[in-house]
């Protein structure tokens, strides 16, 4: 059976537990009509990015299901038929992600920061002065082995930049 | 290092793909955060000659944050 996921944004004006029995209902019916629900998420009452429906919050959940696509029609037609329901989103997935997803990992703890991977031949100062920016951008985690070399580099692009800037004129 | 600058003046290193390559960011719809790093600050998707994303991999992207922005996960414009 083909994997799904749906996020829906409930009511502002509504509990966390209503929230909750809300998407207990919806599982429901997926179950119903013989689907599974295998993870529920709560993202709990979030800003949205811009009024709908004169809300400027609303209660997000996340549910991961396994089941026919009739399921899931039906499932959307008690949706719009809701009124606590403002929106939702389901989309089909190859895989469900299996753990938080990023919107709950991101409030908890920042992810780590990957930086930028080593460079190999191509490690010379004409990179843009843009690009070791970015990499300096959290210094708490960065050794100051590291931070040098990335301080360094901005000057030295700089100069290049301007060594470029004499040659053109 | 420096004379290599001067001898090509108007070589600029070629920016790679941020979604390409091993431990890339994965292009989720629910990854708020990620996905502001490619819009602008009207709210804009940036092009991928910007920001050197892969043509495939932008195309998921804005699909991404369309998706994000029906869901009030991003504004469709800051005003």
């Amino acid at each position: 059976m083909p994997l799904y996921e749906n996020v829906f944004i409930a009511r502002q004006d509504i509990t966390s537990s209503q929230a909750e029995a809300l998407a207990e209902t919806f599982s429901e019916i997926v179950v119903k009509s013989g689907g599974t629900v295998s993870k529920k998420e709560a993202w709990g009452l979030r800003n949205l990015a811009y009024r709908v429906k004169k809300n400027r919050k609303g209660h997000y959940t996340l549910l991961n299901i396994d089941g026919p696509p009739a399921a899931i029609s039906e499932m959307e037609r008690n949706m719009r038929i809701h009124d606590d329901v403002l929106r939702f989103l389901t989309i089909r997935v190859d895989e469900l992600e299996e753990g938080p997803s990023p919107i709950l990992k991101g409030r908890d703890e920042r992810p780590a920061r990957g930086g930028r991977p080593p460079r190999h031949e191509e490690s010379r100062p004409a990179a843009k002065p843009a690009t070791p920016v970015k990499a300096e951008a959290d210094p708490a985690e960065a050794d100051p082995a590291e931070a040098a070399p990335a301080e360094a580099a901005p000057a030295e692009a700089a100069t290049t930049e301007a060594a470029d800037k004499g040659e053109e004129s | 290092m420096s004379e290599q600058g001067q001898r090509r003046p108007f070589f600029r290193r070629r920016k790679t793909c941020p979604f390409t390559g091993s431990n890339a960011p994965k292009i989720d719809y629910k990854d708020v955060r990620m996905l502001q790093r490619f819009i602008s600050e009207r709210g804009k998707i940036v092009p991928s000659r910007i920001t050197a994303v892969s043509t495939k991999k932008q195309r998921e992207l804005s699909k991404a944050i369309k998706r994000a922005r029906h869901l009030a996960l991003l504004p469709f414009v800051i005003k």
